[in-house]
């Protein structure tokens, strides 16, 4: 059997209104070539200008990753000819990076694991290729967009734990309000390095890297796919060549893209056009405080503190949004399971169901709890409650006032209760006769009818309640 | 009377009573420029435009540089002027943008003449490799006027325009400044903002101008100095007007020349540089006689020798990558090939000179993983120890002072030994000025075989004012003031 052993390297694009080095616009956009600015093209003569918010974002991410900040802000030139790289370089960093020996905590299984950031960096992105047969059409869009990028230590095993920690990622980025991370959109893209080993070797195999893998999923197929063709060979007695692969979405299995002869010379050195800039420590506490609790923490938290299981902490802390809501609920009321439902079961399913955000829809946190309190005390019955829920939303009225007006109330005036019990009483003689013979289960019966001169709106434990004390009396 | 023979000042003056009016100089300036361009070929483009830009000139006459017609070498960028950076690669590139100096010289409502001609793409100091041929001295056509900024350096020299831009990486405003009779004047790094300036090594390079007056300068460069948001590396704004701050007041000031740099073998030494050597003593005397003091300072030879290849290889390694974005696939010359690969190839294969390639291979080889400790990063500390051990002699003196260059203009058949160790330094030693940003100046300091020689003092940084003052000092104490090579009135 074989050891797997990889390594990721993540860019996900930061979602700041201007590019990294020019302030040409960076919103996504399907129509090519609208976001760019003169230096986004590299013409001879543009300078680059450092975003500062794009260097603070970096800055958070690398705290939430653990990293270790640097006291200086230093940009390198990565130099390589391709038709995607105006300038002919990149701007990025290579010697003194944003972030370096970070850890990220994921949890696989039930159980927790290191994973070990080598270094974080802040980089341009290049413009997009995209080909056509006989000719490929540039899209400079994305030329310029700032990009980060988390080199992972090659401490993963095997799909799952990859894509645990993709995720974990992707919740940093979305807790710290950075990035969409979205895919699907070219936001989050992972290159995979990937080795097979003897279990009882101590040397590395040989390193394939996958390329630019743009799906959580394809991320696991293509790990899957490689682990058996790297040990089908390996068991054959061939040798892994160190060689770059892509993922072929239609066919589900790795190609060759190009063999690695020599790793690549960048022939990096130190950016001219950027003086080196100090990184103050009052401005990293500052964006320190700036980061909400991230997911790790609130899974413990809701765990420990609040007794939710597992697996109920998991569904809420998947999007912040959601995890905040509760956090906001939870202020006004500490039934913190029956919160819990309400937000996994009703509200998560509506929200799922129509695509929408859970700060897009009417319902706050306070009214959530206040239409929790009205089912608990009875007032409403679980299912009213549920359909109150829906006509809050749709006409984006209180739950509370929905009930009020629609006399929805459950009855809970004694007088009025004991006057229809009595009534029951009367007209159910025989049935209570029964009752005063130890047969308890007719009791239910005469709720019923309480329930039903009532149109159901009596309060059935109060009306049974009721009910008892005055077939006492008849004995 | 040749109002285009007289100083900035003068010019404004006239503006401003009346007497003639920016229609006048642009008319004169596109005159010289065209009866001048066969012979020396300082443009690559000549703007008939600028008739138009005169005359839609408001009255409003603000500034000294109002109405005044000027040059700028053709590797700054210009929006819907042809920029060429006089290389094969860009003989078509109408850039859409303008350099930061563009704008600041069109609010100050100067006038553009021309886009002159340069080594391509500021590589090299002979005005010889352009890709629309060589720039002549106009002291003497059968002699270079240097480089880079060689038609720049012609056009003052002519007298088509008062003030010309140009940029300087290693010594490519002040040494043609030298050769031409000139002032060349580059401030502290910084001081005005590079955006759109193409660049030839960025950490080296620096905008500067040239003319015929220091006073010129100090006019110019108030134009253009100040910080830029979008030149990371521009420095705030010293709120100095350099031109009201010339007084000739420079009694008790103190500079330093570097002893090694100056002591030349005599035995069998040209008579040129003898000359050389000779006016230098001459300036000695004189600033003795403004009430400055100078000294000779000694630093080890080992040092001095590695000003070059320090040079070399730092400006070859940034420009191999700054000239990277010259593909064909966005601009430029593009050259046909069937794969994307192949017409990026084949655009620099066709687009670039040897010499120009040669440099690209060197900045390659230096940046190589194998060889950047060895060679870019050493050079790198070489940089820092040298710009060091000029700074702390700045502590003591207030500038170093140097012939600008090792002799007269070269003719174009000689072969100069550049590797002869007795030229060597005296012939490189400018870059001192590009290592630490320091501000530096070329005066004319007098006449060797009718052809102008200058000296050159570099300052602290920050200290452009200072340095421009006593510039201005000696410019008049050595007499050689607004030298003309062509029949004007203060020809000497």
């Amino acid at each position: 059997m074989y050891k797997v052993v990889i390594g990721l390297e993540v860019h996900c694009e930061l979602k700041t209104k201007a590019k990294v080095f020019s302030m040409g616009p960076n919103i996504y956009s399907e129509e090519p070539n609208i976001n760019v600015a003169t230096i986004d093209l590299g013409f001879p003569g543009v300078l680059p200008v450092v975003n500062k918010t794009a260097v603070e974002y970096a800055i958070k991410t690398a705290l939430a990753l653990n990293c270790t900040i640097p006291n200086e802000l230093v940009f390198d030139r990565k130099n390589y000819f391709y038709p995607d790289l105006p300038k002919g370089y990149q701007i990025t960093q290579f010697n003194k990076t944003i972030g370096s020996n970070g850890v990220l905590i994921i949890n696989v299984d039930g159980e927790d694991k290191k994973v070990f950031i080598k270094e974080m960096h802040l980089e341009e992105d290049t413009a997009s290729l995209d080909h056509y047969g006989s000719y490929s059409l540039l899209n400079y869009n994305r030329a310029g967009v700032p990009l980060i990028e988390v080199v992972t230590e090659p401490c993963l095993h095997n799909s799952e734990e990859v894509v645990t920690f993709l995720e974990a990622l992707r919740s940093i980025f979305l807790y710290c309000d950075v990035s969409e991370a979205k895919s699907d959109k070219g936001q989050m893209r992972c290159d995979v390095n990937i080795s097979l080993m003897k279990d009882d070797s101590k040397e590395l195999g040989t390193k394939v890297e996958l390329k630019n893998i743009n799906s959580f999923n394809n991320v696991k197929d293509a790990i899957e796919y490689e682990i058996k063709r790297q040990a089908e060979m390996l068991d054959n007695g061939e040798k892994v060549i160190m060689e770059t692969r892509r993922f072929d979405d239609n066919k589900r299995k790795t190609y060759t893209m190009r063999e690695k002869v020599e790793a690549v010379d960048y022939k990096y050195f130190m950016e001219p056009n950027i003086p080196i800039i100090k990184i103050k420590k009052d401005w990293v506490n500052e964006i320190k405080t700036t980061i909400p609790m991230l997911q790790y923490e609130r899974i413990q938290l809701y765990m420990n503190e609040y007794g939710l299981s597992r697996y109920d902490a998991t569904i809420l802390v998947k999007d912040k949004e959601v995890a905040d809501f509760f956090e906001k609920a939870i202020t006004y009321d500490d039934d913190y399971k029956k919160i819990t439902n309400w937000i996994n079961g009703v509200v998560l399913g509506h929200i799922n169901k129509y695509g929408l955000r859970i700060n897009e829809i009417f319902i706050t946190p306070k009214m959530l709890v206040e239409l929790i309190k009205l089912v608990e005390d009875k007032t409403i019955s679980i299912k009213q409650g549920k359909e109150v829920f829906y006509q809050a939303l749709q006409e984006k009225k209180e739950p509370i006032d929905i009930v009020k007006s629609a006399n929805m109330s459950q009855i809970q005036d004694e007088d009025y209760l004991l006057k229809i019990a009595l009534e029951v009483i009367n007209e159910n003689k025989e049935v209570v006769t029964e009752y005063l013979n130890g047969r308890d289960n007719v009791l239910d019966y005469l709720v019923g009818q309480v329930m039903k001169k009532t149109k159901g709106k009596a309060n059935p434990a109060k009306a049974s309640e009721i009910l008892k004390t005055e077939i006492k009396k008849l004995n | 009377m040749e109002y285009l023979d007289l100083t900035i000042k003068e010019m404004h003056e006239l503006l401003k009573n009346g007497e003639i009016t920016p229609l006048t100089l642009s008319k004169a300036a596109l005159e010289r420029a065209y009866k001048y361009q066969s012979d020396y070929n300082s443009f690559v483009t000549i703007l008939d435009d600028a008739l138009n830009a005169a005359k839609d000139l408001d009255d409003n006459v603000d500034n000294p540089l109002y109405g005044i017609p000027y040059a700028l070498k053709d590797n700054i960028s210009t929006k819907g002027i042809l920029t060429t950076a006089s290389s094969n690669i860009l003989k078509d590139y109408v850039p859409v943008f303008d350099a930061t100096v563009v704008t600041k010289l069109k609010e100050k409502k100067a006038v553009l003449i021309g886009k002159t001609v340069l080594d391509e793409l500021a590589m090299g100091g002979s005005g010889t490799t352009g890709h629309t041929g060589i720039v002549c001295n106009p002291w003497d056509k059968e002699r270079m006027i240097g480089g880079s900024s060689a038609g720049s350096a012609a056009a003052v020299a002519l007298g088509i325009v008062p003030f010309a831009l140009g940029s300087d990486t290693g010594d490519s405003i002040r040494k043609p400044a030298a050769y031409g009779g000139l002032v060349g004047f580059k401030p502290t790094y910084g001081r005005i903002s590079r955006y759109g300036l193409f660049p030839f090594a960025s950490s080296l390079d620096h905008f500067g101008c040239l003319t015929r007056w220091v006073e010129d300068a100090a006019y110019v460069i108030d134009a253009l100095k100040g910080k830029d948001e979008k030149d990371m590396t521009s420095l705030p704004d010293d709120n100095k007007i350099y031109s009201e701050l010339l007084d000739g007041k420079v009694k008790g000031k103190k500079l330093f020349y570097i002893k090694e740099i100056i002591d030349i073998d005599t035995k069998d030494i040209n008579q040129e540089v003898q000359a050389t050597l000779d006016n230098f003593n001459f300036v000695l005397e004189q600033c003795k006689e403004l009430g400055i003091e100078v000294e000779a300072v000694s630093i080890e030879k080992k040092l001095l020798n590695a000003l070059h290849p320090t040079y070399i290889t730092i400006s070859c390694a940034e420009v191999t990558s700054n000239n990277a974005n010259l593909t064909g696939i966005i601009f430029g010359n593009r050259q046909p090939g069937d794969t994307v690969d192949e017409v990026m190839f084949n655009t620099r294969t066709d687009g670039f000179s040897e010499l120009i390639k040669r440099r690209f291979v060197i900045g390659s080889y230096v940046l190589q993983k194998e060889n950047q400790e060895k060679l870019f990063l050493n050079a790198c500390r070489v940089r820092r120890i040298i710009v060091d051990k000029i700074t702390e002699l700045f502590k003591k003196y207030d500038g170093l002072i140097l012939p600008a260059t090792g002799g007269i203009a070269p003719k174009f058949d000689q072969k100069f030994d550049k590797l002869l160790d007795r030229y060597l330094l005296l012939e490189n030693h400018l870059v001192i000025g590009n290592f630490g940003g320091f501000p530096s100046i070329t005066i004319p300091s007098g006449v060797v075989s009718n052809m102008p020689i200058g000296v050159n003092i570099t300052g602290p940084i920050l200290k452009d004012s200072e340095v421009l003052n006593m510039a201005y000092a000696l410019e008049s104490q050595l007499g050689y003031k607004g030298i003309m090579a062509k029949g004007g009135n203060k020809n000497v």
